[in-house]
Order: structure tokens, then sequence, then C-alpha cells
């Protein structure tokens, strides 16, 4: 339906664009057809060419032919639409597991070996399986390419299944409404080559050594929050998302509101690893309650500690 | 005063002097046509404000990025638009309107059953509306959950959601109790003669849709009474994380909200069926099919609500039915529509504005009922699903269906109401512009939607400029055509040549009294013995 119809990108595309050509077609003919008569009716019998209308109050024949006809139309349609659709919820077995999760306002996806992106790395002719998990509120993940998607409900899990046949990258959007920067929340599918496939899989890009520079320890934070999908909420230039910036944070007060008072606090080590895995306890003065979820569990004591020296980074100039 | 003794059978409804004087004349009247023109005169001032946010939404897409306003603004902009647009001005539209006006006109009755009632229900109706609105004025500011409330987002946004749905609540009562009152007309109220195949059409959608508003309306009150117990008591019902299911509250809305869609579209049915046949100078083709095709719409309207939810993860039977059934609530429109085209053969047409409203119904109505088909398929409903495909084939129903049958329904009925005629050629130049700017607006959502561009999107990437592009023109050409008409209509209301009785060569009853009709309708109440559209 999109650019480069009818082709593999994923094993849905075929069968789904195929129940739309079909719907289309009967639906234009339907569209065009009953327009033209109806034009053709208003020209012909208007009131200065056929003064006297004929007395018509009905006619069975064609009363059951337009009901019948119709009927059996829809019909086809409804099974078009069925047979394209009930094979899209039951994965094969042997396919990849690939867990996924959606929190306002990013994804990421974690692999078996333990690794983690904000970008759907899979491999060309394999069938992926998408764990789905949302964190806070209803995602839905959505692949226009691939004709896929799947609403991510909180606290109810579900899979979604592709197998692509075209190496490239795909765009993901969130399609289920999910607050202030709904819009933003999107990411790519990179279809790859087996072999790279498993060249990325070895090698971890993400993960940067941790040297004592300046540089590195930057690096190292950075690839942590996009890890984490920190960077959908919070910047680290200073401008106001709907977290608070690092940004000067660090060692400095911040006015908290805590059990609904306002108290003064100073960003510490143990503010930040508070601020990570129990976000709502103290909330920064002029944000809302309740859109963090706890990242315990996910964002290690190792990376708190990496995290911890990058804001001091950011607060030193 | 003292001409009264001579006239008073002729003296308009709307110089009828009661127990009041003034706007209390109004406020306080129980007469059905002044509260229809009262329900009138309110959802034309809601319709516009939300047809500003309207145009405000798409200023705001003619470009990626920040074009506007922030993406705050946007999120409330199109919650408003939706809330406004749906609970006040698209839900009791016709009925509340032309329902109350027309309905004991058209029966030969001197005033709906409870007229009482029908002024309570406008009062509540009032009294909705400032609750769903005062969020405005509320420190945090409007709703940003979009006009379906999605738990759990709604739970969690900082924003005034629950004035807005306890809002939709109150709304839901003024409803019921103008359901009620149809009903009870209806059965009760019926001129002499009148057998059930005898009334005309639109007092029949009428029936239907009330039949849907009392008995789909009550649900979202108990979705409000869950909502209510969850928030203050804590109870779980749809918030998973007090153990409760989202996916419950999608049901209860949509169990009220898609059946609510049929509220909006059977009385526009009804309207068209009343213009068509009068510009035909011919009776309507197929009238029992008709009267029929309404009850079936009405009737399974109720059980298609899961379509909404089909990417939600329901189980695969709950799935395949509610597709079925879908594509079966399509064959009785579809229906209505070939006996709409087929009354036009053979015919003597007048080309009038109200009858060119009619005709651009049926073709913009086929067009949202077309792309109906395309999402009622699974498979191709989960590529379009949530994405501005959906936007457009609602608007093509919605606005363009109910839309559209509004205008003809005000530019037919306009003599009967304020006993003047407005000029015709500037309201055909309104419709043209109105038609065109309509379609250039939603025709291009078809594309981005297809393409894959999700709705309720402040910001978009670049491949879906293009059809914004268009999309936001048409958005001011539809504009234009409105101002037209709304001038005109003003226009003519105070300065319009005085209308006759029957002005064109109507022949249900309310064209056999007087325009404006007196404050008792009938001198007499009339005996009916043909069909509502015999022409011979």
């Amino acid at each position: 339906m999109i650019e480069g119809s009818m082709n593999n990108a994923s094993n849905f595309v075929e069968t789904v664009d195929n129940a739309f050509i079909f719907i289309f077609g009967i639906s234009l003919f339907f569209l065009f057809g009953i327009t033209i008569v109806m034009v053709y009716f208003v020209i012909r019998y208007r009131k200065s060419k056929n003064p006297t209308a004929t007395h018509i109050e009905g006619n069975t024949t064609l009363e059951i032919i337009w009901t019948v006809i119709p009927t059996i139309l829809v019909v086809f349609m409804f099974y078009y639409g069925w047979s394209g659709w009930r094979f899209q919820r039951d994965a094969p077995e042997d396919a990849m597991s690939i867990k996924t999760i959606a929190r306002m306002w990013s994804f990421s996806f974690q692999y078996d070996n333990g690794r983690i992106t904000d970008t759907l790395y899979v491999p060309i002719h394999k069938p992926i399986s998408l764990d789905l998990q949302a964190q806070d509120v209803i995602h839905s993940l959505y692949i226009p390419a691939f004709r896929l998607k799947q609403d991510m409900v909180p606290g109810k899990k579900d899979i979604v299944w592709f197998e692509s046949g075209k190496e490239g990258e795909y765009e993901i959007f969130c399609a289920e409404y999910c607050g202030l920067r709904h819009s933003y929340m999107k990411t790519v599918v990179k279809v790859l080559s087996q072999e790279d496939f498993d060249k990325w899989n070895t090698v971890d890009t993400t993960a940067v050594v941790v040297d004592n520079t300046e540089l590195g320890v930057r690096l190292a934070g950075k690839a942590i929050m996009r890890k984490y999908g920190c960077i959908a909420c919070h910047t680290s230039d200073g401008s106001k998302l709907v977290g608070p910036s690092y940004k000067g944070v660090y060692g400095h007060k911040v006015t908290v509101i805590r059990d609904g008072e306002e108290v003064e606090v100073v960003a510490d080590d143990e503010y930040i690893r508070r601020s990570i895995y129990e976000p709502n306890a103290e909330i920064v003065k002029g944000y809302s309650k309740g859109l963090m979820v706890s990242y315990k569990g996910q964002v290690t004591e190792d990376e708190i500690t990496q995290l911890i020296e990058y804001f001091k980074s950011l607060s030193n100039n | 005063m003292e001409n009264q003794e001579t006239t008073w059978k002729h003296v308009s409804f709307r110089e009828h002097k009661g127990k009041y004087k003034g706007i209390l004349a109004w406020i306080l009247s129980t007469d059905h046509k002044r509260i229809g023109l009262l329900y009138f005169y309110t959802i034309i001032g809601f319709f516009l404000t939300g047809v500003c946010l309207g145009l405000a939404m798409k200023l705001e897409l003619l470009a990626p990025g920040k074009t506007v306003m922030d993406a705050a603004t946007y999120n409330a902009i199109f919650t408003l638009h939706g809330v406004i647009m749906i609970f006040l001005v698209v839900i009791p539209g016709l009925p509340a309107v032309f329902g109350n006006f027309m309905l004991p006109l058209m029966i030969g009755a001197k005033d709906v059953a409870f007229p009482r009632l029908n002024l309570l229900s406008w009062w509540v109706y009032v009294f909705g509306a400032i609750v769903a609105l005062s969020s405005l004025f509320m420190q945090g500011g409007p709703p940003d959950t979009g006009w379906t409330f999605y738990a759990p987002y709604s739970f969690k946004t900082s924003t005034n959601m629950l004035p807005a749905v306890l809002g939709a609540f109150i709304l839901g009562f003024s409803s019921i109790l103008t359901g009620i009152n149809f009903i009870v007309t209806i059965h009760r109220m019926r001129a002499p003669g009148m057998t059930w195949f005898k009334m005309p059409l639109f007092p029949w959608t009428l029936y239907g849709t009330a039949w849907i508003q009392i008995l789909a309306t009550p649900i979202l009150a108990v979705t409000l009474m869950l909502i209510a117990g969850e928030r203050l008591l804590n109870i779980g019902f749809f918030d998973p994380s007090l153990g409760g299911d989202p996916i419950l509250y999608q049901h209860l809305f949509w169990i009220y909200s898609h059946p609510a869609v049929y509220i909006m579209i059977l009385p526009a049915m009804g309207a068209i069926s009343e213009i068509i046949p009068t510009f035909s100078n011919k009776s309507i083709f197929g009238y029992k099919v008709i009267v029929i095709s309404t009850l079936a719409i009405a009737f399974v309207g109720y059980f298609v609500w899961g379509h909404h939810m089909f990417t939600s993860g329901m189980s695969g039977t709950a799935l395949y039915t509610f597709s079925i059934l879908t594509f079966l609530v399509a064959i009785p429109s579809a229906i209505k529509v070939f006996n709409w085209v087929s009354t036009m053969h053979k015919a003597s047409i007048q080309l009038d504005p109200p009858f060119f409203w009619a005709v651009s119904f049926l073709f913009v109505f086929m067009i949202g009922g077309l792309s109906g088909l395309a999402l009622g398929a699974l498979s191709v409903n989960v590529h379009l699903h949530d994405t501005a495909f959906v936007v457009a084939h609602f608007h093509y129903i919605v606005f363009g269906g109910t839309g559209f049958a509004f205008m003809g329904a005000i530019h037919y009925w306009f003599p009967k109401m304020w006993g003047r005629m407005y000029n015709t050629r500037m309201a055909t130049t309104g419709w043209i512009f109105f038609f065109i700017g309509f379609n250039t607006l939603y025709l291009p959502m078809f594309f981005l939607g297809v393409a894959g561009m999700p709705r309720r999107y402040y910001d978009y990437v670049d491949r879906f400029h293009g059809p914004n592009i268009i999309s936001t023109i048409g958005s001011w050409v539809l504009f234009t055509g409105l101002m037209i008409i709304i001038v005109n209509l003003i226009h003519a209301a105070k300065n319009g040549p005085v209308a006759s009785k029957d002005p064109w060569g109507g022949k249900t009853l309310e064209w056999t009294v007087d325009s404006p009709p007196t404050f008792e309708n009938f001198e007499e109440i009339p005996v009916v013995e043909k069909g509502p559209y015999d022409y011979r």
C-alpha cells in the first residue's frame, strides 16, 4: 500500500495488501457506479426536462437483488480479512524471541543474551516473535511497512510476530495515543543479513569502555540513557521536557515534593539512585507524578555509578 | 395584544405571548419549537467552537515540527474538539433540533408528550456542557486524553479529566430524557389515521434513535460510576496498577459509544429520506424497506462495538465475530442508498439547495461507508487501525453524513422554522465551497493512513508532509463555505422574503401548517388517510 507495495518486507504484506485491494476495488466500483447513475438521474429527470414524475412505490425483486449481492460481497471481504489475519497471532515455534518494552515515550528491545537497544535489529528470513510489555500506559507497536500493529497493554502479556524478506530500515511508530510526546515515540527496525546480524549480536556496540576522561564518561552516560529511553523525557542540555534536565543537577539543591510537602534536598548519589529506583517518592517541583516507572531490576548498580559520573560531568561546567 | 382576539390562530410561535417575557419566554418555554431552536442556537455555538479547534489542529499540521502551538496545547485541542463535537454537537444534533421542532408537526401533534421534561432535558444539556467545559478554567487545564479517555493514561494525566467525564455523564441524562419523550410521543400522539406505516421516515429514524438513547446511554453512566469507584475508593476496575483491566474500560466505553454513532447517523438518514422525495416530487422508493433497515441498523448496531478494539489483543473468536457483524451492519445502509438513488429514477427533480446537500450526502456517505469495509476486514484493520485512515472514515460518516444531512435539513426546514426564505444562489455557492473543501480536507487523510501515519499526531515524519498541506488548505475552503452559508441564513432570518406554507411542495404534515407554525401547530388535528409521500 505504501511505496514498494506488494513487497516482502514482512510475510504479512502480500495478504494484507491483497485483501485491501480487493475491498478497495469493489468499493471504487460501487462508489463510481452509484454516483454516475445518481448524477445521470439528476440531469435526466430534472424538472425542466421531466415535468411530471412517474409514481413508483418500490420493487421487491430489486430490493432482494441489492440485499443479496452486497451480502455475498461482504462475506467474501470478511473471509479475506480473516484468513489474512488468523496466522498473525501464532508465532512459529522456532521464532526468535525479543522482549519489547514500551513506556512513555520510547521503545526498548532486550535480546536473549541480555543486550538492550533502542533500535530493533533482526535477521532476514527468520521468524521474530516480540514479547510485548507496556510499563505505564497503553502503547501500540506499529510497523507500517510490515502491516503490523499490536496494542501493548500494561499488565497484559501479548506477542506479535513477523518474518522479513527484505533487508532495510523501517519505521516503528506508537499508534495508541499515550500522552505529551506520543508523536515522538518512534524508532526503526533494521533488517540485516544473518551474517551482519550475528556480527552485531556478538560485538556489543552499545557498551562503552569507561575510562576516566570526560569524553569516556559522557559517552558511557549517553549510551545508558539511550538504552533505557531516558532521553525521551530528559535532556542533557538544560531544556525542559516532561522530566527535568540532568544538566547542573548533581551536587545542587533541588526543591522536591515529598508526601505532599515541599522540601529541599541536595542531589547526591543517593538522590540519583532514589530518582531512578523510586521515581515517584520525590517529585521535582513543577513536574507531574506518576509519569516515570521504577527502573529497579533494569538499570544495574554499575550503570547507576556510571550515570552519577556522567551527571557530575554535566554539573562541572 | 389587541388583535389577539381576531388573529390568535395565526400568531407565529415566535410572537406567541406566554407567561414570561423577553429571554425568559424562550429559556422557560415548554413549546417544542422554541426548545428546538434553543438547542439549535446552543449547538451551533458549540459547533463553531469545535470548528475553530479543528482549524487550529489543521494549521498545526501544515508543516512538520512546531508550527503554531506546542504539543500539550495540541493534545488538549484534539481532546476538546472530540468532546465538544461528539457529546455536545453530533449526538444531540439532529434529534434535539429538528426532532424537537418537527416531530410533533410531522405526526400531527400539538407538542411532545412531556413538554416540561423536554425543557428539562435542554437545561440538563446546558448544565452538562458547562461541567464538561469547566476544566478549561481550572488549574491543570483541559484534559489531554482524547475523547475516548482510555485507561490507564486518563488516570495518570495531570490534566482535569474528571469534569469532562462528569459532563458526559450529565449529558447522557439529557439524551435519555429526549429519547423517552420521543418514544412516548410517537406511540401515543400520532394523528388519527396515521398508522405506523403511514408515518414519515424522519420520525421513524427518531424512533430507532430514541431506543438506542435509552438503552445504550446508561452504560456510559455505569462506566462513570466505576471510574468514580476507582478514583475515590481505590477499587481496581481499569487501572492495572490497582489490579484492574484497561481492556474492560474499552469494552464499556464502546458498548455505549458505538451505538452512539448510530444515534448520530440514523436521524441524518431520516432527514435525507424527507428531502429526496420532496425534491423528486415522487414517492420514496421502498418505504417499508427503509423503515426495516432503520430498525435493523439500530438493532445490529449494539453488537459491533468490538471493531474499535481489533488490535487490543482480544481473543480470536471475539475478533472474527465482531468482524462479521460489522460487515452485516453495512448491508442496511447500502440498501438505503440504493433506495434513495432509485427514488430519483423517473422523478421530476427540483434543483434547490436542500437537494444538493442530499445528493452530496449520498456521495460522502458512500465514501465513509465503503472505507468502513476496509476497516472491518481483520487483516487490513491491523494496518489501518489508529491511523489517519480511521480519522478520515469517521469524519466522512459523522461530518460528511450527519453534518451534510444537518445542513440539508436546515436548508429544507428553514422556511418553516423562521418563516422566511434564504437566497438560494448564495446557499448553492456556500454548498460548492463546503463540498470541495470537505473532500480536500479529508480525502488526503485516507492516503496518510494507508501510508502509516498514526492518528492524534502532533508531529510527523517528512514523507507525510504533502497530503497534510492539501488537507490544511481544504480546511480553509470548507470554512469559507461555512461562513457563506451562515451569513446567508442570518441575513435570511432577519430580512428574507416571507415564505409560504409549502415552498418546496412537500407532502408531509409540517407543510400543511403556517410558516412559522402557530403556538399549537394545528388549528384542528388532521386526519391522515394517505401515506406520507403520495405525490399522485
